[in-house]
């Protein structure tokens, strides 16, 4: 919460910029605008430092974020795979080109309980649909052989922005 | 987050047929680049030759029906604070006791049930490594159920939008 340790790259702006962003801008006509009136910046300062971040990486894209589930792609299935460690930079890089797949990472195995090091999320509007997917991006890649499970997800609990900045008398 | 829950069970019925096509237009086509003009929505009316006011009330519609979560950044994990995917080996019955716990850290922002003897899975994000920790050993302490702490080591893949398709089924 010590913006001054700026651990990160990132100076006493950005990370009240970032505070007040995180979870999306005003609707307004000049949104930036009211930002920076928050912050004490100009308007263009916001702007320019947006850019810059999306430049320099910490953002990876900035615009409308939509609800799966809301928008009907009701099923989403975490898959698993057990992947030699000397493959999963291949694989993974193979699975981010299919247009279905929302994030590809690696992860570490946690054994006994836990052999898988590659993790993969098909979003679709069925079960049948995701398990096609799936299905079509094995059998084009002769993965059959490699260990994986599917983990569908049931109850929604909780789905948000993640809060990376907390401060007091900043509404998250 | 109560709110999109409740809303789940209303959604039933939901479906793509429910969104005008300039509504699927301004869902599609601004995750990347949203315009960086001090006018934005002025800006993607024009594009629309339509009224900034009707720009700004679809926006206001989408995000209150929860269809958008937000207009924002999508953040690189772990460039700013810690965040890490677990899961848990919940007994059924105890299920939604235990995400409604998990659920009150601000620091949880998905928690997701799972076909899976690793049935609870979510994703924490704390402003560093210490407080990631405090809030797991908690969540180990307070259940006693086995956990896995599964940091991202490599990312292929970050959420870069996702193209909606509006005629299928």
């Amino acid at each position: 919460m010590e913006p001054a340790l700026n651990i990160n790259g990132l100076d006493e702006v950005e990370y009240q910029l970032i505070a007040s962003i995180q979870n999306g801008l005003p609707i307004t006509a000049r949104p930036y605008a009211e930002v920076s009136n928050k912050l004490g910046v100009s308007e263009e300062e916001v702007v320019e430092r947006i850019s810059s971040l999306i430049k320099r990486g910490v953002f990876k894209r900035f615009g409308i974020v939509v609800r799966h589930h809301e928008l009907g792609y009701r099923e989403n299935a975490m898959v698993v795979w057990d992947i030699a460690d000397k493959d999963v930079q291949t694989m993974g890089n193979k699975i981010k080109t299919y247009p279905f797949i929302t994030l590809c990472y690696r992860r570490p195995r946690q054994l006994p309980e836990w052999r898988y090091n590659l993790f993969c999320m098909i979003h679709g509007k069925s079960r049948d649909e995701v398990t096609q997917l799936l299905q079509e991006m094995i059998s084009e890649n002769d993965w059959c052989d490699m260990p994986h499970e599917v983990l569908f997800s049931k109850r929604r609990f909780k789905q948000c922005a993640a809060n990376y900045i907390s401060q007091p008398g900043i509404k998250t | 987050m109560t709110k999109a829950l409740d809303k789940n069970i209303e959604y039933s019925d939901f479906n793509n047929q429910s969104y005008s096509s300039l509504e699927q237009v301004l869902m599609n086509d601004f995750q990347h680049d949203f315009p960086l003009t001090s006018q934005p929505f002025h800006d993607i009316a024009e594009r629309y030759s339509v009224d900034v006011a009707k720009i700004i009330a679809i926006y206001e519609k989408l995000i209150s029906e929860g269809a958008i979560s937000r207009i924002g950044p999508v953040i690189k994990p772990n460039v700013i604070g810690a965040s890490l995917l677990a899961a848990l080996l919940v007994p059924e019955e105890k299920l939604h006791e235990v995400a409604e716990m998990i659920n009150a850290y601000p620091e949880v922002n998905h928690n997701y049930e799972r076909e899976h003897k690793f049935n609870l899975w979510f994703v924490i994000t704390a402003a560093d490594e210490k407080r990631l920790q405090i809030i797991l050993n908690e969540i180990k302490e307070k259940t006693g159920y086995q956990l896995l702490r599964l940091p991202l080591e490599e990312a292929f893949h970050i959420d870069l939008g996702f193209k909606l398709k509006w005629n299928q089924h």
